[in-house]
């Protein structure tokens, strides 16, 4: 399958609030532009739901879970469906060191919001490196 | 006694892999914060698993309409697992249909053609929350 032998970035996607999109935003930063090649996605849904297909390629490849808030949905989800969960994020964590970065609206990122993605996207992909690294 | 207004849920897919949930995650917005803004609530679809009964709870306090990116209808799906059995879903593949010259392609930022494809599925869902609101007016139970 496509998908299979890269890293899984998988943000919660939060609806109700910016970080959640914050975290979505580095994603595609991360799998788009830092590491087309090493990196890819899912829909989080997916797993929620049970997805068989989805199920499978979580626990045959690494996975991070990106999370806008403490209740980290994205690394229950992967943890609830037995996924192979290498690494958790979470943006509050990344706006603690960057304090002046704190985003204000949910649907399209402002530049404090935009910023705090690059940063966290960055983060990303360092992981993703370590984690080939490590597999090689 | 605090008065409640009457509100719809709605939840949305927020699908991160297809275009199609990014438009469903971009029109439910335009719907909380633009059309809507009194009527309704959200929740984030992920927290029906990761959270507790409280936020388990939403579909039964509340009408909601699923918002699904695709046919996989993942909010339906996760809500009606999880909460309660959504009063309707809004698939943006199906409106899609409606307007072949609207293309969902971006999954990231959103070009013209494709934040005028969630506005049409903003008013979709707009019009919806009015007729769940309208059958409650009413006293109908679904
Ligand atoms: S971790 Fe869960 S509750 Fe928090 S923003 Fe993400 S999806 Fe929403
Ligand atoms: S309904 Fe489709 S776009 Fe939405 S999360 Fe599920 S698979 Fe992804």
């Amino acid at each position: 399958m496509l998908k299979d032998g890269r890293v899984f970035v998988i943000p919660c996607s939060g609806i109700g609030k910016a970080l959640g999109t914050v975290g979505r935003a580095a994603m595609y930063e991360v799998v788009e532009k830092l590491r087309p090649n090493e990196a890819t996605t899912i829909c989080l849904p997916l797993l929620t739901i049970g997805d068989e297909a989805v199920l499978k390629l979580a626990r045959n490849n690494p996975c991070i879970s990106v999370d806008g808030c403490p209740f980290q949905c994205a690394r229950k989800n992967i943890e609830a469906s037995k996924g192979k969960l290498v690494a958790s994020f979470m943006v509050t964590d990344v706006l603690r060191e960057n304090k002046d970065l704190k985003p204000k609206a949910v649907t399209e990122l402002d530049p404090k919001g935009l910023k705090l993605a690059s940063i966290l996207a960055e983060k990303l992909a360092t992981q993703i490196d370590e984690i080939n690294n490590n597999n090689r | 006694m605090a008065i409640v207004k009457d509100k719809v849920g709605v939840v949305s897919c927020s699908g991160e892999d297809l275009p199609e949930g990014t438009i469903s995650r971009i029109a439910t917005r335009i719907v909380l914060e633009k059309l809507r803004p009194n009527d309704t609530v959200t929740i984030c679809l992920p927290l029906f698993l990761a959270g507790s009964e409280d936020e388990r709870a939403f579909a039964r306090v509340f009408p909601t309409i699923a918002i699904d990116g695709c046919d996989k209808r993942c909010a339906e799906v996760g809500t009606k697992k999880y909460s309660g059995k959504p009063v309707a879903t809004i698939v943006v593949s199906e409106i899609m249909q409606k307007y072949p010259y609207l293309k969902a392609k971006s999954r990231g930022k959103l070009s013209a053609k494709e934040k005028e494809l969630a506005l049409k599925v903003a008013e979709e869902i707009a019009a919806k929350v009015d007729e769940v609101l309208e059958r409650k007016k009413r006293g109908d139970s679904n």
